[in-house]
């Protein structure tokens, strides 16, 4: 278990430094640098701010100076939000980005699960047909599609959820994002869910457990359930990534003040910092989800527990 | 009944038929056909792609051209303008064609650079083995584990937002997946006979993967790459719609998407089209994907 937790551990610190690597000398490879303005500002000047930010020393100390912040937790000032710094945005938009996200991680989770669950126990049956087909377009058709339809049908038409806007969380304001941004999921665990479940049910053991006389119900949560959610664990991690991408446009499209939102602001402004600090928080975020999905995977599989 | 079936049996005794066999591609394609959704899908998708390439060639109006008399009309099929106009009057029937080419010729272009890196590095990692294949793939991994629709974002922000950075880096996410599998199917094919054969022979390395390794792959990555072009048309089209990729006055469904997402209470027009162009190609994919695997997968025979 703990020789397990380390292995997994040296795969993802690797993992973030080329992360962090990459991201550095993408941004400094590309061509203009951030105060190259339309008009440009005197040499002095110019100087004066290349100092400032540390723009002045040679590329491999502006990269050990960089990397030692990061790792320190520090992802430097913001270009274009004077007087704040990428930790301070990141600090005010992350709270919404999250509570947004994991709404939608638990909504795709319940749901998914329980209706990959019902398609497996009614294998080709209409039900079970129906149920993928409506899965497959919950996967073909992109979250930014539908989230305006949502908006079209329940804010514009019937009135009865707001358009856009945060409210603090206010649950109303909730509704609309989170299901538009937990539909694919939902699709993609159901398909997932209902792939394991179909082999959990034709195993030895269930047919034992069923053969003893035990009530469905009480198969399904005691016996099946449990081995068939394996694989929806280890799909956990792109989910994740998956949530955190989609929350970007989400975000956009309901206006939301999560991090999402400031990311694609930076990128539309080119504000370097910020841009790379979100990624690069994005990215730590997704590995260390990674590797707790992983221990959590070793701990639930017995097979990979005994290893 | 009898008899015919006596003239079946000598017909196939004397005919060629036994000697020919069926290859995997024969029945693939037979049970393929008798997939209704898979080849209604791919007769959808052949549509798509010839209106989209030869629409914009006969209609009468230019994508880009503007019509100050016709503001946002609604769809209406006497006066040419099909689908309507957008929010300054441009055509949308044609603009909706347009941009599907920008968005099939993302998704063909950059699957082909997914598959030229991805096919090379996985045979290369599997048929090799050992310290090579542990260090490739440990690339693989570590690359994985990226965000990269993040990585993809500042790269557009960085370099400017041109398309064939958009090819390039989106070919550099999904050649992953393709190595990965890819190389997994190298490695039962190193065992098998006809390689054994090539090596006894002398043949080298390079020549093994290429003309005995590689074809055989083929059947895996074809069912991998019809589900990699809607995969990359999605992140196209996302980037579009966030404003980062395909710039005006050249378009996409993702770009015309979000300029539909904006004017959808208005103009509901506008957003229906070009978004209906994209879940219909994006759902035929997959199903023809689908039906591809099914099709080949010897477990079903």
């Amino acid at each position: 278990m703990l020789s397990f937790a380390l292995k997994r551990l040296t795969a993802a610190i690797p993992t973030l430094l080329v992360l962090i690597t990459l991201a550095f000398f993408m941004m400094r490879l590309a061509p203009g640098g951030p105060f190259d303005l339309e008009k440009p500002v005197p040499p002095e000047v110019r100087a004066n701010l290349d100092a400032a930010y540390g723009l002045d020393k040679p590329l491999l100390v502006q990269y050990a100076n960089y990397l030692g912040d990061v790792l320190q937790g520090d992802l430097g000032p913001s270009f274009q939000y004077v007087d704040y710094s990428v930790n301070e945005l990141i600090a005010q938009g992350f709270p919404v980005s999250l509570k947004l996200g994991i709404s939608a991680m638990i909504v795709a989770v319940v749901f998914g699960s329980l209706f990959g669950m019902i398609a497996a126990m009614r294998q080709n049956s209409v039900t079970d047909y129906s149920m993928m087909t409506v899965a497959m377009t919950g996967i073909s058709i992109p979250n930014f599609v539908v989230a305006p339809l949502l908006i079209l049908v329940f804010a514009v038409a019937l009135g009865w959820l707001p358009a856009g806007g945060w409210n603090n969380g206010a649950w109303p304001n909730m509704v609309l994002p989170v299901i538009a941004l937990a539909l694919p999921q939902v699709a993609y665990v159901a398909r997932i869910m209902r792939g394991s479940m179909i082999e959990v049910l034709r195993s030895n053991y269930l047919r034992t457990a069923r053969a003893k006389g035990l009530p469905m119900r009480q198969v399904m949560l005691r016996h099946a359930l449990k081995p068939a959610f394996l694989p929806v664990l280890s799909y956990l991690g792109p989910a994740t990534a998956g949530i955190i991408t989609g929350s970007v446009v989400m975000e956009q499209i309901f206006s939301i003040p999560g991090l999402g939102r400031f990311f694609v602001q930076g990128a539309l402004n080119r504000d370097y910092t910020l841009v790379l600090g979100v990624v690069i928080f994005y990215g730590a975020l997704i590995i260390v989800f990674n590797f707790l999905v992983d221990l959590l995977y070793s701990v639930l599989d017995p097979k990979v527990r005994a290893q | 009944m009898t008899t015919q079936a006596a003239q079946d049996i000598s017909d196939v005794l004397d005919g060629d038929e036994i000697v020919q066999g069926r290859s995997l591609w024969v029945d693939a394609w037979r049970r393929l056909r008798r997939n209704r959704a898979a080849v209604t899908s791919l007769v959808i998708l052949v549509f798509m792609l010839l209106l989209c390439f030869l629409g914009p060639l006969v209609a009468p109006y230019s994508f880009d051209a503007v019509d100050w008399d016709k503001v946002a009309t609604a769809p209406s099929l006497s006066d040419g303008h099909w689908f309507g106009t957008d929010s300054v009057g441009r055509d949308l029937f044609v603009r909706t064609l347009v941009g599907g080419q920008i968005s099939l010729l993302v998704g063909i272009v950059a699957t082909a650079v997914s598959l030229l890196i991805g096919t090379a590095w996985g045979a290369t990692a599997g048929y090799l083995g050992g310290r090579v294949d542990a260090v490739m793939m440990r690339v693989v991994d570590i690359l994985y584990a990226l965000p990269f629709m993040f990585l993809v974002i500042l790269l557009m922000v960085l370099f400017g937002r041109n398309i064939v950075l958009i090819f390039v880096a989106i070919g550099a996410i999904t050649w992953l997946d393709m190595a990965r599998i890819v190389r997994g199917q190298t490695l039962t094919l190193k065992g098998r006979e006809f390689v054994e054969a090539a090596q006894a022979m002398g043949v080298s390395t390079r020549n093994i993967i290429l003309r005995h390794v590689v074809p055989n792959l083929l059947g895996v990555v074809v069912v991998y790459v019809t589900l990699t072009i809607p995969r990359v048309i999605l992140v196209e089209s996302f980037l579009s719609f966030l404003g980062l990729g395909v710039q005006e006055p050249s378009t996409s469904w993702g770009a015309l998407v979000n300029e539909g997402a904006r004017e959808m209470e208005s103009s509901w027009w506008t957003l229906a089209f070009p978004a209906s162009f994209l879940a219909i190609t994006l759902f035929c994919f997959n199903f023809v994907g689908d039906g591809l695997r099914d099709a080949l997968d010897p477990k079903d025979r």
